[in-house]
């Protein structure tokens, strides 16, 4: 834990609290209709043709069931379109490489993956997907999902400011506004920026590059559809072929890749993703990418202060999200730094530690930050292999998303799920002093209580039942490519960044099955739209409550008490649903480890 | 009855609670209870499990189900304890009532018929030694009546038709007199039998707080039973094969069963303390509301002050000493009967040591106040029949216009004092004395002692105390800053007063109010708390959610109190049972991972002897900890007037931090205890 990993933390640690204000006070602009700001001139018009093609009204609200129905329609829709594009890509353009048809359980688990702001990645997007599909298909859902996620999240913040009220804004609104004013104009500065470290933008066909030394590999044998020919064991028949040449990516990435991080996405361009040198050329870029990363999701958090008229609460929420977050950095470098006592052993390890599945120029810090940041914020994208990682350092990406992606979390999906925290650990506290709780003058009862919890059971069904439906059935099993305990994490992890909408990979799995392309299709749909409704219903509830003034018998939702009751609620009714599970997992792992075994 | 709180193990009710411990076992009742009823099925899954598993590990298995089923029968006897100590309560009320015959009036004509038979509206006469057969109102004449039977309180109360002391309470005598009444209530919808089903439990319903956390704990104990049921196959593929009662063992660890086995005892314990400070409360929704409160409004006279104006100070007019201004006050004072008169008599005694003297030495005879003088003192006869001698006190206009008469001059002094006194919010009397004007009595409404720091502690509560009065605007200003109100509304009418709660609750407060009258019938309704007093009417008494026996309006103060420990008690418990978790986690997981994983051992971190000795040591004190909590739930966890944040900080320290470091100081305990027993 040498001191330039201190340094850059702290950097990263300021930068982040620098852009929470400037962003949530842009935030409360865009999301309010009438809101102004410097791009009116140029996005007004634009915005106003957009609702009157549409037919939106842009002055009419919704209530909390027409903003959820509205919602689902929306990505219902998305989710169809997508699966057609992915299915019907050799007839559409921008299809240089020639690429068939995305076989039907890949493209409902691409369709669902990009729908959810997943971005669960089953194919490799280089060998698979045309420019088309890549622009179209999905660089579409980075936009929409994410305005989505925020347009939810806004519609919850608006239910806790208004009083006595039934209608949370209007979606259409929302997510046109939170997509022109916000996320196309960022995207294009930092696109603009990107290219400037030395990221690729351009629509040629792949480069090819002949092998200074050629080498071996075993691929499957395909039939001339181009599916893979079974032998009789059910297992794909390999052949071995020589390579001698290497297609070098080529495309728009940056223009994905701008989108990708700041929308929490997490899709890679390249199957290596921020590993790749194109798609992550430079330490500023790397460092650019995380910040951005948390951007939206970090100044949420002062627009909700700003929403509820206690900016204290909004800075409280979080500092909550920021401790958990240093906690997840330091115990990941911490045991990244320690390294693999078998390989020191052996003589064999890297000086500064466990370098396996790592990319040489970011090393172990930037690789431990990004992996915590990635896991966090439910983005999913990746500067090293999850899976080369140490027990312990693997097991911080697996608990972040466990917690249900509430640590700066993805865009607006952070927000409405530590909200939900808030809510609960007020009302446990609220009992504790002798009044019907309060959050922010609001009551929180019996209906509110039930709504905060079933979308916790709904993660924790997602994540567990799934996950354990897999590991005792010979379809689970089949995708396994390792043993013991870190299978266990493998199967673990993917469905939990499933339903975490996070999209990471602990890349052990072989995917790419029909049963896993289905299993984890639903999972990342149920851990998105399972846990909306419920938080949709919660806030058609608070819209309506009557704010009782605060007194000295209500006590402050802002300060250090308040801050260690909020963690203290999403440790112990958050997380230890998970610990027996992850005891066996990642801890075992790690035990074993030290006693010298490996999986 | 008399609400002496039952020691908290008093064998009468323990004794019985044991047996209905066992009797709640009906799972149709447990049904009610998710977390416990979760508890009972897995005690019986490992009860099967004794007989299904290799014999060397029978002997754990067996215990393991023993304290699976103490663990409910534990919770069972909480709620058991608290009933019984409910139930006492009630049979002392029912001893009130007693089956009485009833004195029917038909046609005006009387009938001797059963009082369970009385219906609304009848008519009943009681005299002098009748026990009054069921609620209702005077219509007719004037009663001395001993409600000790319901309020305790041995002095004989009046209750007389029209007015705002014409109800009557079932069970209660007539000790004097003749009275009609008018029957209010059917048999069995009385006061009482409503009071009585309460606190028996019978007809508890939940209050909103208890529903929302009922749901919590359901929503928990449905997370932990996902957890424990995908143990299984995680398990099977790590090559532990998890058995049945370890799983359990961990479910109902991790299950909230300490607060789920409290629940309805701490809600029963609450109704029981209403009632033992002589509040009879309509339902628990109104308790837990009263803790909930923000806004009191309270009537000025009874509440905050004594009552009545007394004397506190005289002023002597320029030239006349202090000792004639007292001895003439109190020479016109002294065949006052009225309060203010007498408080004359009683500063003149206490500050210038004069004793009262007799009239009739004096030859003086009394004029009484009219509302044409606007005065009243005394003539003194000394000898035949013209006074020689007229002393008066009454307002300083009529005073001024007795002096003037009589050829006096009404000292430019006097009217500044009169003044002064009136801004401070007190009632000046001049005295005069033919054409002498000797100077002013103070007259002040005494505010009750320590009525001021109680609102002071209110205040700390983030409770706002409204004053209600009839008098003019300057008085009550005067009044309200003395007794440390917040905000006094002046020459209240009923009207206004309804206005005013109506106004406080669009604000978002919730509001309570004391009341007694019939007028008060109408916001005694729209408070969201209406405490009725007992010798109120029996529309008031109706209107309101409680009705104080001992009709007692600082009592609301108290029953705040209680709404506000019900919910603490709740809140922290919850608190405690979920913060032990993590050190029974460290407890079970090792202990269930030793077999496969030997490497884990380092988890282990509180030591425990071995796996099963672990797994056992977690499920007894996760049993025994319901039992230690038993007299907290009933007594409530202490609740000292003090800022939200400081009770929150205080509670969350003891039952939060508490809660983590507990267990594992108690587990290892029992580790220690067992393993030297050799009982695992």
């Amino acid at each position: 834990m040498e001191t330039f990993g201190w340094i850059q933390l702290a950097l990263f640690l300021i930068a982040l609290a620098l852009i929470t204000k400037p962003m949530g006070l842009y935030l409360a602009q865009v999301l309010d209709p009438n809101g102004r700001t410097w791009l009116d001139p140029v996005l007004r018009p634009l915005e106003r043709g957009t609702f009157r093609v549409m037919g939106i009204r842009p002055d009419e609200e919704h209530n909390w069931k027409q903003y959820t129905f509205a919602m689902l329609l929306f990505s219902l829709v998305g989710c169809v379109f997508t699966y057609a594009i992915l299915r019907f890509q050799y007839f559409l353009p921008f299809n240089p490489q020639k690429f068939g048809a995305v076989n039907p359980d890949l493209a409902f688990n691409t369709a669902a993956s990009f729908t959810t702001n997943t971005n669960w990645q089953n194919y490799s997007g280089e060998s698979t997907l045309s420019y088309f599909s890549q622009m179209v298909g999905l660089a579409f859902h980075n936009f929409v999902s994410a305005a989505t996620g925020i347009a939810i999240a806004a519609a919850l913040v608006r239910a806790i400011a208004r009083h006595s009220a039934k209608t949370i804004g209007n979606f259409w609104v929302d997510l046109v506004r939170v997509t022109y004013y916000l996320l196309v104009p960022i995207c294009l500065v930092f696109a603009v920026f990107l290219v400037s470290q030395g990221m690729i933008q351009n629509f040629k066909p792949y480069t090819k590059a002949t092998l200074t030394e050629p080498m071996k590999v075993e691929v499957e044998k395909k039939n001339a559809k181009g599916e893979a020919i079974k032998g009789p064991d059910g297992k794909a028949v390999t052949e071995q072929q020589t390579v001698t040449e290497q297609n070098i990516v080529q495309g728009p990435m940056a223009s994905q890749v701008a989108i990708k991080m700041l929308g929490t996405n997490g899709g890679g361009y390249a199957n290596a993703n921020a590993a790749h040198p194109f798609e992550n050329p430079t330490p500023l870029s790397n460092f650019a990418q995380m910040l951005s990363i948390f951007a939206i999701g970090s100044g949420l958090t002062y627009y909700l202060g700003r929403m509820v008229k206690n900016q204290k609460h909004g800075w409280t929420v979080w500092t909550a999200m920021v401790v958990l977050f240093l906690g997840g950095v330091l115990l990941c470098w911490w045991a990244e730094s320690s390294g693999n006592p078998i390989h020191q052993h052996l003589g064999i390890a890297a000086a500064d530690g466990n370098m396996e599945g790592k990319e040489v120029r970011f090393g172990i810090f930037n690789s431990a930050l990004f992996a915590t940041v990635t896991t966090d914020a439910s983005c999913g994208a990746v500067n090293s292999a999850h899976d080369s990682f140490t027990p312990l350092g693997g097991f911080v990406p697996l608990f972040n998303m466990q917690l249900g992606e509430i640590i700066i979390g993805g865009v607006g999906a952070g927000l409405y799920g530590i909200l939900v925290f808030v809510v609960l650990a007020v009302f446990i506290a609220g009992l504790m002093v002798g009044r019907t709780p309060e959050y922010l003058g609001k009551k929180i009862e019996a209906y509110d209580v039930k709504m905060a919890m079933l979308s916790l059971l709904i993660l924790a069904i997602s994540i567990l039942g799934f996950a354990a439906s897999a590991i005792v059935s010979k379809w689970g099993l089949d995708g396994l490519n390792n043993k013991g305990p870190h299978g266990l994490s493998e199967i673990l992890y993917a469905f939990t960044s499933g339903a975490g909408n996070n999209g990471s990979a602990f890349a052990g799995l072989t995917g790419n099955t029909p049963w896993y392309n289905t299993t984890l299709g639903l999972d990342m749909l149920f851990g998105r739209f399972l846990m909306i409704v419920p938080i949709m219903a919660l806030a058609g509830s608070l819209v309506q409550k009557k704010v009782a003034p605060a007194s000295a018998g209500t006590f402050p939702v802002h300060g250090g008490t308040f801050l260690i009751l909020l963690l203290g609620t999403v440790l112990l009714v958050g997380a230890l649903n998970f610990l027996p599970a992850l005891t066996l997992g990642p801890i075992v792992e790690h035990f074993l480890m030290q006693g010298g075994k490996l999986f | 009855m008399t609400q002496k709180p039952a020691s908290l193990f008093d064998w009468n009710i323990v004794g019985p609670a044991i047996g209905d411990a066992f009797k709640k076992l009906n799972p149709r009742l447990m049904v009610k209870n998710p977390v416990m009823f979760v508890t009972m099925v897995g005690a019986a899954l490992t009860t099967v499990g004794i007989f299904t598993t290799e014999p060397a590990l029978r002997g754990f298995v067996a215990q393991l189900a023993i304290w699976l089923w103490f663990t409910v029968l534990f919770a069972n006897f909480a709620e058991a304890v608290a009933e019984g100590r409910g139930k006492a309560q009630a049979a002392s009320l029912r001893r009130a009532r007693k089956e009485t015959m009833a004195r029917r009036l038909r046609n005006s004509h009387e009938e001797r018929v059963p009082a369970q038979i009385l219906q609304k509206g009848n008519l009943v006469v009681c005299e002098a030694g009748d026990i009054i057969p069921a609620d209702g109102d005077v219509v007719e004449g004037i009663a001395s009546v001993d409600e000790a039977a319901i309020t305790g309180e041995s002095a004989p109360v009046i209750r007389e038709s029209g007015g705002d002391r014409s109800a009557v309470t079932g069970g209660t005598r007539v000790l004097s007199d003749r009275i009609v009444i008018r029957v209010t209530a059917d048999k069995g919808a009385g006061f009482l039998d409503k009071m009585i089903a309460l606190v028996e439990g019978a007809r508890r319903q939940k209050t909103p707080n208890e529903i929302a956390l009922t749901i919590l704990l359901a929503a928990l104990t449905f997370i932990f039973l996902l957890v424990c049921v995908t143990l299984k196959p995680f398990g099977i593929y790590s090559g532990a094969a998890f058995w049945i009662p370890v799983l359990v063992a961990l479910l109902v660890c991790l299950i909230p069963t300490t607060i789920g086995g409290l629940l309805s005892a701490i809600g029963i314990a609450g109704m029981d303390r209403v009632l033992q400070r002589n509040v009879l409360a309509m339902s628990g929704r109104a308790v837990e509301a009263a803790g909930d409160v923000d806004v009191l409004l309270l009537d000025k006279t009874g509440t905050i002050t004594l009552g009545n104006r007394m004397a506190v100070a005289f002023h002597p007019a320029p030239g006349i000493s202090p000792d004639d201004l007292a001895a003439s006050a109190q020479l016109s004072s002294l065949a006052d009967e009225t309060p203010e008169g007498r408080s004359i008599v009683v500063l003149a005694k206490e500050k210038f040591g004069l004793r009262a003297r007799d009239m009739h030495e004096l030859e003086a005879t009394f004029v009484p106040f009219t509302a044409q003088t606007r005065m009243s003192g005394v003539d003194l006869h000394a000898n035949g029949a013209q006074p020689t001698m007229r002393v008066r006190k009454g307002a300083a206009e009529a005073v001024r216009g007795f002096v003037e008469l009589a050829g006096g001059i009404f000292p430019q002094p006097v009217t500044s004092t009169v003044d002064e006194i009136s801004h401070r919010g007190g009632t000046p009397l001049v005295v005069a004395s033919d054409m002498m004007t000797l100077g002013t009595i103070e007259l002040k409404d005494v505010v009750k002692g320590g009525i001021k720091e109680r609102f002071a502690q209110l205040r700390k509560m983030g409770i706002k105390t409204v004053m209600i009065t009839g008098d003019n605007p300057l008085t009550a200003a005067a009044i309200a800053a003395e007794a440390g109100v917040d905000d006094f509304m002046a020459e209240a009418t009923p009207e206004q007063k309804l206005k005013r709660i109506r106004h406080e609750q669009a604000e978002g407060h919730l509001v309570a109010m004391t009341g007694d009258g019939t007028n008060d019938a109408p916001a005694l309704a729209q408070a969201d708390v209406g405490v009725a007093m007992n010798t109120g009417t029996q529309a008031a008494r109706e209107a309101g959610n409680m009705v104080d026996l001992d009709s007692n309006p600082t009592k609301l103060i108290d029953i705040v109190e209680i709404g506000k420990q019900m919910l603490i008690t709740r809140g922290s418990l919850t608190t405690f049972s979920i913060a032990n978790d993590v050190a029974k986690y460290f407890a079970i997981i090792p202990a269930m991972l030793m077999a496969r994983f030997s490497e884990v051992a380092p988890l282990n971190i509180m030591h425990l002897h071995s796996p099963t000795s672990a797994i056992l040591s977690a499920v007894i004190f996760n049993a025994l900890i319901i039992v230690a909590l038993i007299p907290l739930a009933l007594r409530g966890v202490a609740y000292k007037p003090m800022g939200a944040l400081a009770i929150l900080q205080r509670n969350l320290l003891i039952y939060g931090f508490g809660g983590l470091v507990v267990p594992f100081i108690g587990i290892k305990l029992i580790d220690l205890i067992i393993t030297a027993l050799h009982m695992a």
